[in-house]
């Protein structure tokens, strides 16, 4: 009895002696701070302002090859549109010259009979052309002239006393997010990749580094057991972590005034899950790889561009092939991109939250356990 | 001299090479990244989930429902019967869009009056809502057209008719498979050139080295031709995966292909180094290999365009060689953009490995410990 009493007061002090080794090391080695602090900073600060699909004052070449009243008031819609910044020019050799140049990202073009092709039987053609090679920025140019092209018929028609003769209009509401900001989805997302990028880096190298020094092979002749090792690592990087979590999100509600419709709780429990799995990815590989360079190599390539293109945050998961939908199932942060657009934008939906929630605690599981099997007390 | 660079060289493959892991992390991800990636990161949208909320008999309704059913973008989910159940079902993500067609809809169209349909939208991922709200709308102009003319009814007074240059589909493929050449050949030569200089401080060996007759010009050569060769082989292999697998037409010259990879490898070599140099421990080297290619990557135009971005943003652009990189592969690769139109591009790049490949080589004498 009272040996184990004694053995549990070593075990703590242990422990106690190798987080505060661990905090010694990341004080010494400005890098950790750095990551945990600064990082999230300067990638919020990047991406929140430079991450936006929302096309904006589009610059568009307008050709009129027989300027008059009906031209003017078509393209006089694209002056008012705040989605388009029109360049009016002479011919369309300079407005091909101009998009081939990537001064115009398309061409809208009325040909000399437009006037007269409007009042006939069979409507005059709007002519527009778009470079399709941002295939993304290009569908949504299209959109927006439809939009330009539809008002200007309502105008068209209401000052001539008419009432515009569509059969079926379209009446969209959009939830969520009903001025279709782009910041207001990315941004949560943006938070799921900086805490990805926070763990694994973290924590990719500190085992490693301690092979590569040597000073594992000083830790193993110790009385200290593997998993007092483990949690030394991962104890000090937590709370770095979730320092991290704590700044991100204070600067997405009140820099980025991102909606946040749910509790900061849920937020918070949620982030401690996925950090764990993150953490224990790092830890993992800094394990398996025993060696900075590789360990290097492969927290990039795992966790960076992965959270980056296979959780969600960007691209649309449900329009990607089944096998590639089947992979980012192993991705930990397309769970922690779920929860947080939806905790942010909609609410505590608890019955979206439990079950990605659920998928992040097997995979925080899995990866602390494999990593606690893969770390034995051995030299090789 | 040159006697000494090769032997630096080829010190520095076996560095690389030398064990089983480094070799794999060098070759395998990047085949395998390539693949999902050239798969995955598309904005193109198919089988967006739909349920129609119909409360409308009419033949109309059903006419333009079968027009959803068949468009290859939606794919429907369970229908929706009463108003309640409209919000579970996009909250759950249960479908992206609900079209509802009120009862009074073919009712209003057979007496010639216009008649409106809504469309709810899950805003959550507003691009995605975007795309889905303007395939809905092209089905509903297609449909518009067929009603007009059957009906006997004027068409509008005009209407447009669209074409897209160099990617007549508009798949989003095609713009991001290109861009994955750039940002995989961008992370292999960071990940070799950053840690290169660290590995060898980290180990003490780095001292030894400049106090050997070789000059700080000839270790710059000697750590930057490695980064060089693995790029120029990372970038061919995917190029060739490129055009033979993801079956992206490669208009333009190789030449001109491979001026903008030498010019950008260069620059991506010189920014790695100069990382590099400064860096004391592989951690250092590491972190500054990630806070340079994050930001290098979004601020590219790789996923979201330039344009968007805040002015001062795009200035800050500038300084980024990526930013020139991708102009120059999606420009040769399918607009088949001759050299003279890439000088605009090629020079920045330059200017930019030029100064950090020096500095680089200043840091290797006059940062020590």
């Amino acid at each position: 009895m009272n040996t184990t009493m004694h053995a549990r007061g070593g075990a703590a002090m242990r422990l106690g002696g190798l987080v505060r080794k661990e905090f010694l090391q990341i004080l010494r080695d400005p890098s950790s701070i750095a990551i945990a602090f600064l990082l999230p900073v300067v990638l919020l600060l990047i991406f929140g302002y430079g991450v936006s699909l929302d096309a904006k004052h589009v610059p568009i070449a307008v050709v009129v090859d027989q300027p008059g009243a009906d031209t003017a008031s078509f393209t006089g819609a694209f002056y008012h549109s705040r989605y388009f910044t029109p360049h009016p020019l002479p011919d369309m050799a300079a407005a091909t010259h101009a998009l081939m140049a990537g001064r115009v990202e398309a061409i809208v073009r009325l040909r000399s009979d437009f006037a007269r092709q409007l009042r006939g039987n069979r409507g005059a053609p709007i002519q527009l052309i778009v470079n399709g090679v941002d295939a993304n920025s290009a569908r949504l140019i299209q959109g927006y002239v439809d939009g330009v092209w539809i008002g200007w018929l309502a105008q068209r028609a209401r000052s001539a006393g008419q009432v515009l003769d569509i059969p079926v209009q379209l009446e969209q509401r959009v939830w969520f997010n009903s001025e279709l900001r782009s910041r207001n989805y990315l941004v949560p997302g943006l938070i799921a990749v900086i805490m990805t990028l926070i763990g694994a880096l973290l924590t990719a190298m500190v085992v490693a580094r301690e092979w590569e020094r040597g000073t594992m092979e000083a830790l193993l002749v110790t009385p200290v057991a593997m998993r007092e090792i483990l949690l030394g690592k991962l104890i000090p990087y937590f709370l770095l972590g979730m320092g991290g979590m704590g700044l991100s999100v204070g600067m997405a509600v009140w820099l980025f005034q991102v909606p946040l419709r749910g509790s900061v709780t849920v937020l918070f429990a949620c982030a401690a899950l996925f950090l764990l799995a993150a953490l224990g990815m790092g830890l993992l590989i800094s394990i398996v790889a025993r060696n900075q360079f590789v360990a290097g190599q492969a927290a990039i390539i795992t966790t960076f561009l992965p959270a980056f293109i296979l959780s969600g945050f960007v691209f649309d998961i449900g329009s990607m092939p089944q096998v590639v939908q089947w992979i980012t199932h192993i991705v930990a942060a397309r769970y922690f991109v779920f929860i947080l657009q939806t905790v942010f934008l909609a609410g505590d939906l608890w019955h979206i939250i439990l079950p990605n929630a659920l998928a992040l605690i097997l995979m925080a599981a899995f990866f602390l356990g494999l990593a606690r099997r893969r770390a034995r007390k051995r030299l090789e | 001299m040159w006697q000494r660079i090769f032997a630096l060289i080829k010190k520095e493959f076996l560095a690389l090479l030398k064990d089983k892991q480094s070799r794999f992390v060098l070759i395998g991800p990047p085949i395998i990244q390539l693949m999902v990636f050239g798969y995955a990161a598309s904005f193109d949208l198919n089988h967006v989930p739909f349920a129609v909320y119909n409360e409308d008999p009419g033949v109309a309704a059903r006419e333009l429902i079968a027009d959803f059913r068949g468009s290859p973008n939606f794919r429907e989910v369970a229908p929706i019967t009463r108003d309640g159940q409209i919000a579970p079902t996009i909250d759950d993500r249960r479908a992206l869009l609900v079209l509802h067609i009120g009862p009074q809809f073919t009712r209003e169209l057979l007496r010639g009056r216009p008649a409106s349909v809504q469309v709810i939208l899950d805003g959550r991922n507003s691009n995605t809502a975007l795309i889905a709200l303007n395939y809905a709308r092209e089905i509903i102009i297609r449909f518009n057209e067929r009603w007009a003319a059957e009906h006997g009814l004027s068409p509008p007074p005009a209407h447009l008719t669209m074409r897209a240059w160099f990617n007549p589909d508009l798949e989003s493929r095609w713009f991001i498979v290109p861009g994955i050449v750039g940002l995989l050949t961008l992370v292999v030569t960071m990940v070799v050139t950053a840690l290169s200089v660290a590995r060898e401080r980290e180990q003490g060996t780095f001292d030894q080295l400049l106090v050997t007759p070789m000059r700080p010009v000839e270790i710059l050569l000697g750590k930057a031709l490695p980064g060089l060769l693995i790029g120029l082989v990372e970038a061919t292999f995917i190029i060739v995966m490129a055009v033979l697998w993801f079956r992206i037409p490669l208009i333009g010259s190789l030449a001109a292909l491979y001026a903008g990879i030498a010019v950008f490898l260069l620059s991506a070599i010189g920014v790695g180094l100069m990382i590099s140099s400064i860096a004391v421990t592989q951690q250092q080297g590491l972190l500054g290999a990630f806070l340079f290619l994050v930001p290098a990557i979004i601020l590219s135009g790789f996923a979201t365009p330039i344009a968007n971005m805040p002015v001062i943003v795009q200035k800050l652009t500038l300084i980024n060689p990526m930013r020139y990189f991708m102009v120059i592969l999606r420009g040769v690769f399918l607009e088949g953009m001759p050299f003279p139109l890439l000088v605009p591009q090629l020079w920045p790049m330059a200017l930019i490995g030029v100064a950090t490949l020096a500095l680089a080589g200043w840091l290797f004498r006059h940062r020590m410990y």
